[in-house]
């Protein structure tokens, strides 16, 4: 039987150090974008300043991205770590993108980050251009990877059960890469990282601004910040990823979880502003609607449906139902697999065998299921709706915030100023607000994913290794007491490097003067 | 789509591309874990660290990525291979990972103060970084010749019956050290390349042990293959074109089996030869103070026993101690023959692009770290 503290362990794991490593990455996707534009300026303009501005910003930048590097190889190996059967039931589909993200996108990012702080002295300028654009690119790229195998546990397409081999694998990868909810998971996700580095941008520059120091870097610096934080928060709420939400049973399930909402209403559904979900009461009390517009969001028309949690629990019944059927037929399979009527009876029904692997859960044997079991099974579907309910509005609400503070800033830097001293203060105080928003972002969309490990297809419960508690919990301390020290160590050397400032370059030549300033002796800028 | 090669032909393709995988990671990433694990001992004061450091420290970040590829192809191409292994080998996972981790913060943070304790902190990080993983992963790798404890259930689902201690016996740890001896003589390969001074006369010092280690250690577990009586066999009829399902076709324990392959095709033993003839040249290049013919003596050496472990064992992957039917191997692992023929055109593309690429990263830092460059270089860390 199933270890259900095994579980949560590995999914309390599983979410530390997927937030933990999402803390550095929004900054790396966002920031080397920024770089690239700065350092083209420079490139264009030829004017040094320009070129000390993409250097100081890309050492902020470096001390982030060695951390996003290196809890970046957690995430790789843990699928493997503490998700065995789930690597062995969709390795075939889910293995894919990580392999190509490797050979595409970190082996672009990695080689060229090193020259991109190496060859300040050894490339052309343009050389030098091209070194930051193919971090950018390679990082992007990454996001790109990472959100196609995302987006197929929301929605996987492109594959079927195998009862020879007992896993999924791949009918039609061009579904799998062309997903329609891994490219909106993408653009979404991207977006927000840009957002993330503008404010952190504009927030160390508003501080240079308060300070009275580093005017001049901290003025250019605030405009790049102001029209790339413009655009990108909105694009990232508009095109935030509720679109890909009416596609499937799951996705309909979040939909109706972030709304609170558990009867299927008249096309087309209010959306709800204020309200108290509870999944004990199977209710939302004291809502605060807006007619019709939850309808026009997630289903782009006035007539589509948006359905309610009671109705897709309903749903969920049929399909347990129907995928006892494709178990069994299965089960038969594995002793006889030429038997014809279960070969039949498993086609007819294998795209709900996951609902029967639900009943796992609260018994070995889906077969033996009574009524009362499925029922428990089918409610099982419904993730905790006043978490995502409630994380969904800080994310949204902060969403909305953002384009606020871009479009104010934007109007600051265009009529050229920059004493608002409440808005340099403003801009401060947003600093903690993407990373909020993001870590809730993903939280809304992992937690919205439950039961389901992959939507519809293996539950969550069953997709962890065989492990025990104790090794569970050496690794939980040891990775939180690692990833502890070196987010003290990461901050102290980022407020430390902003409290030194940006610093005049005097490029290095093999023939430069055999005593150099004594600072640079002591403290090597790299 | 119909497939234009057969799921034999893909599997022994994705079987090779493992071991160039493994052996592009020690080629590469293996230096750098190398010299890490000789910072302290061959670089004694700040400046002869950081001509350590900086040998590395542009190039080391791409040499990763071999070991993260490898992770997500094994992932693609072998998933039963990802899943138990990994799974399989949790503590010891973590510690590599660990060790790992504190190599990308170790170069980047150590420069950031002139402070020389927070300096020797970070020196220790970056050799416990280098060190710690090439232990491990020779000490997995004398595991999985051994056998793994391990059994699939009926719905393929893994269940390991090891503990982390029981990784560690008299042959395992002698191919941790072997690995630990390889990789050094990688690192001092590499270092005799970029680094003079007295940094060069101590790594050439410590390489000297390392090649006569490699040499020795190789021929001991060589032995120690031969006669302990590890190995296994094939066991009855195996369709190489078989669905990928472990329990289809069984395998026994054989004593002695992993020398089968090399009196069914002799060519193989090239493999162990190289693994010997590299250190003997790392160690004349070391005598003759040839510094291009220890690092192809390194390279040597990495290609000859990685190559050797892999060609004793094929078809065999991952062979289970406790359930030799379960084992894993390059017929019953893999991913769909769909999913192996999309990956390869991915390989095929794109290795060559990286390949290109990172030659010219290479070049662009050709050249021995100058104590001048180390002291005036803003860049250097």
């Amino acid at each position: 039987m199933i270890s259900m503290a095994v579980v949560e362990l590995s999914r309390l794991q599983f979410a530390l150090t997927a937030l933990y490593h999402f803390l550095f990455v929004p900054l790396t996707l966002g920031l080397s974008f920024m770089l690239v534009i700065m350092e083209s300026v420079y490139v264009m303009t030829d004017r040094p300043i320009w070129r000390d501005i993409t250097r100081f910003w890309g050492k902020l930048f470096g001390i982030n991205f060695v951390l996003g590097v290196a809890t970046g190889l957690t995430m790789e190996f843990e699928f493997g770590t503490n998700w065995a059967y789930y690597s062995h039931y969709v390795g075939d589909i889910f293995g894919a993108p990580l392999a190509i993200e490797g050979l595409m996108a970190f082996f672009l990012e990695a080689p060229f980050v090193g020259l991109m702080f190496f060859g300040w002295d050894r490339l052309s300028k343009r050389g030098h251009l091209l070194t930051t654009f193919m971090v950018a690119l390679g990082s992007n790229l990454s996001a790109l990877w990472i959100l196609v195998a995302n987006g197929w546990m929301q929605h996987p397409t492109g594959a079927t059960f195998n009862p020879q081999t007992m896993r999924m694998e791949v009918t039609d990868f061009m579904a799998v890469i062309f997903n329609p909810v891994a490219q909106a998971k993408f653009v979404h996700t991207v977006s927000a990282g840009y957002v993330c580095a503008s404010v952190f941008v504009l927030g160390v520059s508003a501080f240079y601004l308060l300070k009275g120091k580093h005017i001049a870097i901290a003025k250019r610096s605030f405009t790049v910040a102001a029209a790339f934080g413009l655009a990108a928060s909105l694009s990232v709420v508009v095109l935030g990823d509720e679109s890909g939400y009416a596609l499937t049973e799951n996705q309909k399930m979040k939909l109706a979880a972030i709304e609170g909402m558990w009867q299927t209403e008249p096309a087309p559904a209010g959306l709800t502003l204020f309200g108290l979900p509870s999944n004990s009461g199977r209710e939302t009390t004291h809502e605060i609607k807006v007619p019709y517009v939850l309808g026009l969001i997630s289903t782009r028309s006035l007539t589509g449906e948006v359905t309610g949690i009671n109705q897709l629990v309903d749903t969920a019944k049929v399909r347990i139902a129907a995928g006892i059927i494709a178990y069994d037929a299965v089960e038969t399979l594995k002793v006889d697999r030429n038997d014809l009527v279960a070969r039949e009876a498993f086609e007819r029904n294998k795209a709900d065998l996951g609902y029967a692997l639900l009943l796992k859960r609260f018994i070995a044997d889906p077969r033996q299921a009574d009524a009362a079991t499925i029922e428990k099974a089918a409610w099982s579907t419904v993730p905790n709706v006043p978490a995502i309910f409630w994380m969904f509005r800080i994310m949204a609400g902060l969403g909305f915030a953002f384009i606020a503070f871009f479009a104010t800033a934007f109007a600051f830097s265009s009529m050229r100023r920059f004493d608002a001293r409440w808005f340099l203060k403003l801009a401060l105080f947003m600093m903690p607000m993407p990373w909020i928003a993001i870590e809730v972002g993903w939280a809304v969309a992992e937690i919205g994913r439950q039961p389901w490990a992959v939507d519809g297809v293996l539950p969550t419960f069953l997709a962890a290794s065989s492990l025990t508690v104790p090794q569970l919990w050496t690794t939980i301390i040891g990775f939180t007491l690692l990833y502890g020290i070196l987010a003290v160590i990461e901050v102290k050397l980022m407020l430390a490097t902003i409290a030194k400032g940006p610093e005049r370059y005097v490029p290095w030549r093999p023939d430069s003067p055999a005593e150099p300033a004594p600072d640079f002796r002591a403290v090597p800028a790299e | 789509m119909t497939i234009p090669l057969d799921y034999e032909t893909l599997r022994v393709i994705w079987w090779l591309l493992l071991g160039v995988l493994l052996i592009g990671f020690a080629l590469t990433d293996g230096f750098d874990l190398g010299s890490a694990a000789l910072l302290p001992f061959a670089g004694r004061t700040d400046e002869e660290r950081r001509m350590i450091i900086n040998s590395v420290g542009a190039t080391w970040e791409g040499n990763q990525v071999w070991f993260i590829l490898g992770g997500g192809a094994i992932f693609a191409a072998w998933p039963f291979v990802y899943a138990v292994s990994f799974s399989g080998f949790y503590l010891a996972m973590f510690l590599v990972l660990s060790a790992l981790i504190l190599r990308p913060v170790g170069f980047k943070y150590r420069s950031k103060k002139p402070d020389a304790r927070w300096r020797a902190g970070w020196d220790w990080a970056l050799f416990v970084g280098g060190l710690v993983p090439a232990l491990v992963f020779g000490v997995a790798v004398g595991n999985v010749l051994v056998g793994a404890p391990f059994r699939l259930d009926g719905d393929l689902r893994m269940f390991y019956e090891g503990s982390l201690l029981g990784l560690f016996t008299p042959f395992t740890l002698l191919t941790g050290l072997l690995s630990v001896a390889m990789l050094v003589l990688h690192g001092a390969g590499w270092l005799s390349l970029k680094t003079q001074g007295p940094v060069l006369q101590r790594v050439r010092l410590y390489g000297q042990g390392a090649a006569i280690l490699s040499i020795l250690l190789f021929a001991i577990g060589g032995l120690f293959v031969a006669w302990s009586g590890m190995g296994y066999r094939v066991d009855g009829v195996i369709d190489p074109n078989g669905p990928s399902n472990p329990h289809l076709g069984g395998a026994v324990a054989a004593a002695g089996a992993w020398l089968d392959n090399y009196a069914a095709h002799p060519w193989m033993l090239l493999a162990p030869i190289l693994g010997f003839v590299g250190p003997v040249l790392a160690l004349l290049g070391i005598r003759g103070q040839r510094d291009t013919l220890v690092f192809a003596g390194s390279s040597i050496a990495n290609v000859g026993i990685i190559s050797t472990v892999g060609l004793s064992m094929f078809p065999f992957i991952l062979p289970s101690s406790i359930d030799p039917g379960s084992s894993l191997t390059a017929w019953n692992a893999s991913s769909s023959h769909g999913t192996l023929f999309t990956m390869l055109i991915c390989t095929v593309i794109f290795l060559p692009i990286v390949l290109a690429y990172t030659a010219w990263a290479y070049k662009v830092m050709f050249g021995r770290v100058t104590d001048r460059e180390i002291r005036l270089n803003p860049d250097f860390y």
